[in-house]
């Protein structure tokens, strides 16, 4: 453990209580075959996302090159490198959602935050991102903000909806 | 003990879960408990329903009452009138479109009519999160039978003789993928479930693993049995929270129950199972990829042969079989493989489940006997188009499959007519889309999933799919050239032939059925800069129609550009220098003047 202390690479190891969680985690899966996938859920769900210093600890913590490491954060998109606002608001684009309007549900955000896709506002407050299909196709369109799901949209009912995010 | 006298079950799928289930559970508990029938009567948090459009669904036994869009609200009249005094509340009663009848009984409904549930036979009937109810309604029997009466070889057999293909979308034999995992040799195999279920549009996956885990998990441990594996994976994607609890809490339980861990049933056959959560990549549902990402490693295809079945996982032999392939494997072994290939047709034996959705009145999962036509799925228990609309084309296999437009309604779903009719069955996904869509916008929305979905390994893949949507992209923009059409083939043929995966080889064919049966679509849009369904942006040109207008000047105000101009009760005009096209106008006149 003596060499996980310090690599000098000016993160904030030392002070930041969530790598000591990180490290139980990577504890319990170390013995796991291709245990990297999960670890970087569980640290996704820890940091929120995954910046550099988060994937140098799970490398060494795995051993595994880093270049590893960023490879599989880099090619699945669920794992995000940038920090994401306080709510996450994803858009289904999938087939059903598509054929019934969720291009335009996309636009209305975009209007209402002033934000492009895959931006996060000014103020921190949200992230916008679109996803594959969620698989609530029967209330098509549909967007999750964080855990909560809203479906059978409409581009004027987009305001009212952001608005309860404080 | 007290005596349940009646059951009710919240549906606690995604699509109820989304229609806000749970506080419909919240404010069934209260108005019991206010009532005083919280020790008689049991509120139940079940599976998918599959009439996701209805939802939340409420369905009370023993009468079978089934209620849909049950708001929290109605909670207290539901147990006042129904549970307390007997009454079956009519308001909440499902209501046949047509006939504005109300109908009480689930197995009445136009919608559940012509289904035949097999794989999704519990789903919305037994709580997911017990395995108790899952053995009371059969549950491990079919696991018990084949390792305490059958030898490997005879499971094999039987699998074989049902018929069953894979429902995952290729539509292999099962029987035989087992046969060759059996016999390649090797103290270690492994049993893997594909639950990433990729293709947009479908969730019936999702349902079987949220509605009835055990039967998923069963059938791994008949598979482990039957090709002498001890060790299973599912592979499920990260974004089906609800499915990945529900998984776990079911595997957990099965080990606590001895029916996963050392010598099931007292035998020396051992089997265990593992998750393995997914990150969002399509092409992880290729079996190969999906290997590589259960390794922890990016997601990318490997060449076959070697088959999985050879050298799969970690190099060991391995046996991958889809959600829905799996739910059906208890079902044969129990009542019997002629059973089971009594339903369906000659070379597509059982049912197959789809997720109906898109632009048609009653969304939700669907299953049917292979051979029911489109049309009874599209119109029988689909109900037909909303708004009066005219249907335009269904498209099933999602990003790998194709478009079958109205003249072949009578196609039969099959394996095999569905291919010859210029489509494929795929995972089930059915998307139905009516007048107002462009199969050109279609067509390069798909390109567009597979584009940003090819992992980048192989050149034909990577290169030929951006080619092909820079292509589409300028005709739907109006840059569309002659000749376009000829190297839009011409490039599906070279991806679809060199690509080293399915994703790429089947990545060209959204757009060669619409070619093949809307390519007069193609050439309006390059040929007369026309978007006949209205829906390319670039192409439209707004112009209001002098007879029906009648000057209520409307859209003049609501025009952000001011491009609409006319005196009051006179025909209105709009400056096509100035109008941006936003349809602003369009939604708003009351006589639709305004074409486009």
């Amino acid at each position: 453990m003596e060499d996980r202390k310090c690599t000098g690479c000016n993160c904030q190891q030392g002070q930041d209580p969530r790598f000591e969680e990180l490290a139980k985690v990577i504890e319990e899966y170390r013995d796991m075959e291709g245990a990297l996938i999960m670890v970087l859920h569980k640290a996704q769900d820890i940091f929120g996302y995954l910046p550099e210093d988060v994937q140098k600890f799970v490398a060494q913590g795995l051993n595994l090159p880093l270049s590893e490491v960023y490879g599989v954060t880099t090619f699945y998109s669920y794992f995000s490198l940038k920090p994401r606002g306080k709510y996450r608001i994803a858009v289904c684009l999938g087939t059903a959602c598509y054929v019934r309007g969720a291009a335009e549900i996309v636009s209305a955000i975009e209007k209402h935050l002033n934000i492009k896709v895959n931006d996060t506002s000014s103020d921190g407050r949200f992230t916008l991102e679109v996803s594959r299909c969620i698989g609530a196709c029967g209330l098509a369109p549909v967007m999750t903000v964080n855990e909560d799901v809203y479906g059978r949209l409409t581009p004027d009912k987009i305001p009212e909806i952001l608005n309860r995010y404080e | 003990m007290s005596i349940i006298r009646s059951h009710v079950l919240v549906c606690g799928g995604t699509g109820c879960f989304s229609s806000g289930c749970k506080k419909v559970q919240a404010e069934l508990h209260a108005a019991l408990e206010r009532h005083g029938l919280a020790n008689e009567v049991r509120v139940v948090e079940s599976g998918c329903f599959g009439f996701c459009k209805m939802g939340p669904i409420v369905m009370v036994y023993p009468e079978g009452a089934f209620y849909c869009q049950v708001m929290p609200e109605d909670a207290e009249e539901l147990v006042k009138e129904h549970l307390l005094k007997g009454r079956v509340v009519e308001r909440l009663l499902y209501k046949e479109p047509v006939t504005e009848e109300s109908v009480a009984l689930f197995n009445d409904i136009g919608f559940y009519k012509k289904q035949h549930r097999v794989a999704l036979r519990n789903c919305g009937k037994i709580n997911p999160e017990s395995i108790e109810e899952y053995i009371a309604h059969d549950g491990y029997q079919a696991l018990a039978r084949a390792v305490t009466r059958m030898t490997p070889e005879e499971v094999i057999e039987e699998v074989k003789r049902s018929g069953l293909r894979g429902r995952g979308g290729g539509g292999f034999p099962v029987g035989r993928k087992w046969e060759f995992a059996r016999v390649s040799k090797d103290s270690i195999k492994y049993v893997v479930c594909n639950a990433d279920e990729g293709d947009p549009g479908a969730f019936m996956d999702r349902s079987i693993l949220e509605g009835d885990p055990h039967s998923v998990i069963e059938a791994m441990a008949i598979a482990g049995y039957a090709i002498g594996a001890s060790q299973g994976f599912v592979y499920v994607r990260a974004e089906y929270p609800i499915a990945v609890e529900r998984l776990s809490i079911a595997i957990k339980q099965a080990r606590e129950t001895g029916l996963l861990g050392k010598n099931i049933f007292g035998t020396d056959f051992s089997f265990d199972v593992g998750i393995r959560l997914g990150a969002g990549a399509f092409v992880c549902g290729e079996e190969t990829a999906l290997m590589t990402s259960i390794e922890g490693h990016r997601g990318t295809p490997r060449p076959r042969p070697p088959y999985p079945a050879v050298k799969g996982l970690w190099g060991k032999p391995t046996l991958i079989n889809n959600v829905e392939t799996l739910a059906n494997i208890p079902v044969i072994l129990l009542h019997g493989p002629d059973h089971f290939a009594s339903i369906g047709t000659e070379g597509s034996k059982g049912t197959k489940v789809f997720a109906l959705a898109g632009n048609i009145n009653n969304t939700g999962l669907v299953e049917v006997p292979m051979g029911t036509t489109l049309r009874e799925i599209v119109y029988d228990i689909g109900g037909g188009i909303p708004g009066g609309k005219a249907f335009k084309a269904c498209q099933t296999g999602g990003p790998s499959g194709g478009c079958l437009p109205a003249e072949l309604l009578d196609t039969p779903v099959d394996y095999d007519s569905l291919i010859a009719a210029g489509s494929m069955m795929g995972s089930g996904g059915l998307i139905v889309m009516d007048e107002d869509t462009c199969m050109v916008d279609v067509a390069r929305f798909f390109l567009e999933f597979t584009q940003d979905e090819s992992c980048g390994k192989c050149v034909p893949c990577r290169e030929g799919t951006k080619r092909m949507l820079e292509i589409l992209e300028r005709i739907t923009k109006g840059q569309g050239e002659e000749g376009d059409i000829q190297l839009l083939e011409e490039l599906a043929e070279v991806i679809s032939k060199a690509s080293l995966c399915g994703l790429g080889q089947t990545a060209p064919n959204p757009v060669l059925a619409t070619l093949r049966f809307f390519r007069h679509e193609y050439e309006a849009h390059i040929r007369d800069r026309r978007c006949p369904a209205g829906v390319c942006q670039a192409l439209l040109s707004y112009h209001i129609v002098a007879e029906k207008c009648k000057g209520c000047g409307l859209c003049k105000k609501v025009c952000p550009v001011e491009a609409i101009s006319g005196e009051l009760r006179q025909p209105h005009m709009i400056d096509k220098d100035k109008c941006i096209k936003c349809g602003a106008c369009v939604a708003k006149c009351p006589f639709k003047a305004i074409s486009r």
